[in-house]
């Protein structure tokens, strides 16, 4: 940014986070590309937050696209379906996308190539329809929340019904750098997403629809303004293009001037954020009786030769995707999601799951980081917090031990975004401190309940005991007692014979 | 697939082009200005006291380094015991003999600063602990300053015996040895004469072109500004404390020149005389020893401006900025601890915001 601009600088731009170079052209302008159907798809059946799937197909078994090969359990759960057509060659373990590397559980199709589908049952008019029954059909479509925390649709529509939301918001950010799928998807389907947001309304009883897009996307803008015009409950909202803006909290506060509490939902204050990639998958699931079975995904980063979207089936592996995008290089790193808060992949043989936004390799300039330096509390991190938080207190804390410290100065309300490390001149690894901070605190919370437990059922158990040497002493007595009389009773009964001998003796 | 398992791989993945070498560089860099004005102005000496300070303080920060078994260079090539050493000699008398340069440099980078840890450990300004230090230790030395005498006049002293002066071998004429104004009004308010009296007609208004004595951040106090706002305009400092302590030095001027102006410097000279300028922008600004939250640098800065104020009208010394920093600096974990800024979704105390209050809203 050059001095003039600097000045310029948009005064109603949030305080809060950072605006890093955002690297989203030319991929974001590329035409969307359509993945050839790989030979083999790798579906893993825990691709959303809660209970994994349970599979209901055999290995053998031919599925169709679109078919139920995993039901959800609990819940909070998702169904798992054939994203084409097949056969099931393998149920069990793969590398999941974490940085791990540990094995997940994923179903295994041998593609047919002929993309076979089941036959869909869709409703005439689904505005006809109760709004539960629409959640329904959200439900059985497996529809999660693409921005990335992969909640289940259903459930998050159906608590909107239970808190009286009256706005829906709808998160166009994308304010990953990087990233342009949602970009992709308002541009290039619109009408679908606008359709998705009428639905949401539907389902959530919200009156109206709030659609907010970061002002560096004008063509997804003008594309979703167009789409919108029929709809006055639908407004379009251009935000800042600010980091992290699609962040609920912050995305929510630009757009309504709400503030979520910090131990509340979104919803406790009447509002719900969807993604536009979840509008998209919402509308193709009630209106095309499609279930979340593809996605566009963003192929991206300074080793890929054609950076640019892809439409690829869920459970395509990473490597295929790279492949069709070419590599112009051997990639340093291997990102699944944006460059702020996305995970390393540990290799390319790893599939893409439904909250995959993109796949990044890093060349080896993008992902030279400096060593770590001495905290010279310039402030930066405080700045850039959009929480409010004092990142580099807390991080002092938390290198001495001090994790309570760490605790009290608002450790829990981190949300990880990562503008505190993006800032840093001294490039202290800010976020790395704080969710190791987490996890011990985490394990001391658990340490702590299993202690408590252990120590009531000790202490139940010492009573237990007591009492049962209580009523034990009290059997023994009465059993004495008991003895006693009857001795007692003998002697009489003896005395009294005794004396009826002497009597009849006389 | 080679793939890089030497760094932490964790998210952020890509991070912003700033480090604390770009920070200290921009920092001198806005000094430039001012420091070549004050080599025009005072010649020579003042150019070899500045390199010997710098000298000293890159000395001072190398020799703990290596004596706590460090690599010196990576440390070095962050800036920071440069800055230290660079804001020590624009503080100083320009003509002072070397051994001033020499000791402070080293006290400022080995006792101010590493002996605390190094870089983001020192409670104090390194810079002004030394200048302090070095005023109490050597107040003869460090009082006498010099009328400005351009080193392309006749009577600046040429190389040779700029360097005779600043080894202290031949003693400064008194015709050219001066007082500072804020020196000068100390003096002559207590001897009785009233402002109204003595600085009429006399070489120690202000002068915007500095041609007045004072150390080298004090005559060319606007450049020194000037290169302030380069530094706000390019973010490296916030305004928070530059305003503050600028206020909080004009305010009371104002009020009190306004009641009895025959006792009470104007406010003009106030702010443009000794290290005001160079106070508010470069010194109490130092991130490492200042408050990180906004309101805590507002708090600071209006204390900072304040206390200088006190420090000359009423104290003992002409010119306070050194000491009320360090005042200052020693109450900045304080004021961390009670100035916090609001975590969103909770209030001021730290409790959730009330749900039922926010979804009202709008």
């Amino acid at each position: 940014m050059g001095l003039i601009e600097k000045f310029l600088h948009n005064p109603k731009a949030p305080r809060w986070g950072v605006h890093p170079d955002d690297h989203k052209r030319p991929a974001a302008d590329a035409p969307l590309r359509t993945l050839p159907l790989p030979a083999r798809l790798y579906v893993p059946l825990l691709q959303h937050v809660g209970q994994p799937a349970r599979p209901v197909v055999l290995v053998g078994q031919e599925v169709r696209k679109g078919q139920l090969i995993a039901e959800p359990q609990g819940r909070i759960s998702a169904p798992v379906h054939a994203p084409t057509s097949g056969r099931i060659v393998a149920i069990g373990e793969i590398t999941a996308p974490h940085p791990s590397g540990l094995p997940f559980e994923a179903i295994t199709i041998e593609t047919d190539g002929h993309d076979r589908a089941v036959e869909a049952d869709v409703p005439a008019d689904p505005f006809t329809l109760a709004p539960a029954e629409v959640t329904a059909l959200i439900s059985a479509a497996g529809v999660v929340g693409l921005g990335g925390a992969t909640f289940p649709s259903s459930v998050k529509l159906a608590l909107g019904k239970r808190s009286e939301i009256t706005t829906l918001i709808v998160n166009g950010g994308e304010c990953e750098p990087y990233l342009s799928c949602d970009d992709r998807v308002m541009r290039d389907r619109a009408a679908d997403v606008i359709d998705g947001v009428r639905l949401m309304l539907h389902c959530t009883g919200a009156r109206e629809a709030l659609v907010g897009i970061e002002d560096n996307k004008p063509e997804a803008i003008a594309a979703m303004r167009r789409a919108a015009t029929r709809f006055p409950e639908i407004k379009v909202r251009p935000v800042p293009a600010r980091y992290p803006m699609g962040s609920d909290r912050q995305l929510i506060e630009t757009l309504t001037g709400k503030e979520v509490p910090s131990d509340c939902r979104a919803a406790d204050v009447g509002v719900i954020v969807n993604n536009v990639s979840t509008a998209n998958a919402v509308h193709r699931a009630v209106r095309l009786g499609e279930p979340l079975i593809e996605r566009i995904v963003t192929i991206n980063g300074g080793a890929v030769w054609q950076p640019g979207n892809i439409l690829a089936p869920i459970g395509t592996l990473a490597a295929d995707l790279l492949a069709f995008a070419g590599l112009k290089s051997e990639p340093a790193r291997l990102v699944m999601g944006g460059p702020m808060m996305g995970a390393v992949l540990p290799h390319a043989r790893v599939p893409i799951v439904k909250g995959s936004a993109g796949i990044l390799a890093f060349n080896e300039d993008e992902v030279a980081i400096p060593e770590a330096g001495p905290c010279i509390r310039c402030g930066n991190c405080v700045q850039a917090c959009p929480i409010g938080l004092l990142p580099l207190e807390m991080a002092a804390n938390v290198r001495v031990g001090d994790l309570q410290a760490a605790a009290s100065l608002g450790l829990s309300d981190c949300i990880s975004c990562g503008c505190c490390a993006y800032i840093c001149p001294s490039h202290i690894p800010l976020v790395q401190y704080f969710s190791h901070a987490k996890g011990e605190l985490w394990a001391q919370e658990r340490d702590k309940l299993r202690m408590e437990a252990t120590r009531k059922l000790a202490a139940e158990r010492a009573v237990r005991l007591e009492r049962e040497a209580a009523e034990k002493a009290e059997a023994a007595a009465r059993r004495k007692a008991e003895r006693d009389a009857a001795k007692r009773a003998e002697a009489a009964a003896k005395a009294a014979a005794e004396s009826a001998v002497t009597e009849v003796a006389e | 697939m080679n793939l890089n398992q030497l760094q932490p791989p964790t998210a952020p993945h890509s991070l912003s082009a700033n480090s604390v070498s770009r920070i200290m560089l921009t920092v001198l860099a806005t000094l430039v200005p001012a420091t070549i004005f004050g080599f025009w102005l005072y010649g020579w000496p003042a150019l070899f006291l500045w390199i010997i300070t710098v000298l000293a303080a890159l000395l001072g920060e190398a020799a703990c380094l290596k004596l706590a078994g460090n690599k010196a260079l990576p440390t070095l090539s962050d800036g920071s015991a440069l800055v230290t050493g660079w804001l020590l000699a624009l503080s100083l008398p320009p003509w002072a003999p070397w051994w001033i340069g020499a000791v402070g440099g080293l006290f400022a980078t080995t006792l101010a600063k590493q002996v605390f840890g190094g870089l983001g450990y020192n409670l104090f300004n390194p810079a002004m602990v030394a200048r302090v230090f070095l005023l109490i230790s050597f107040p003869v030395q460090m009082t006498v300053w010099i009328a400005p005498m351009p080193i392309t006049s006749a009577a600046a002293p040429g190389f040779h015996d700029g360097l005779l002066i600043f080894l202290g071998n031949i003693p400064k004429p008194d015709a050219i040895a001066s007082a500072s104004l804020l020196g000068f009004a100390k003096t002559e308010l207590s001897r009785g004469t009233d402002l109204l009296h003595s600085l009429v007609g006399s070489a120690y208004g202000i002068s915007l072109t500095g041609a007045r004595a004072g150390s080298l951040g004090e005559t060319a106090s606007l450049l020194i500004a000037a290169g302030g706002l380069v530094l706000l305009a390019l973010r490296i400092i916030a305004w928070h404390i530059p305003v503050s302590m600028i206020a909080g030095i004009a305010i009371p001027a104002l009020v009190a020149n306004a009641i009895d102006p025959a006792r009470y410097l104007d406010v003009t000279s106030h702010l443009l005389s000794g290290g005001a300028m160079l106070g508010a922008f470069y010194i109490a600004t130092d991130y490492v020893t200042s408050p990180n939250t906004k309101a805590g640098q507002v708090v600071f800065g209006l204390a900072c401006g304040f206390l200088t104020y006190v420090i000359r009208t009423w104290g003992g010394y002409p010119e306070g900025v050194a000491f009320a920093v360090l005042v200052m600096n020693a109450c900045t974990p304080v004021i961390d601890r009670y100035l916090k800024p609001r975590i969103l979704g909770r209030n001021w105390r730290g409790a959730p915001l009330d749900p039922a209050v926010e979804r009202a809203k709008s």
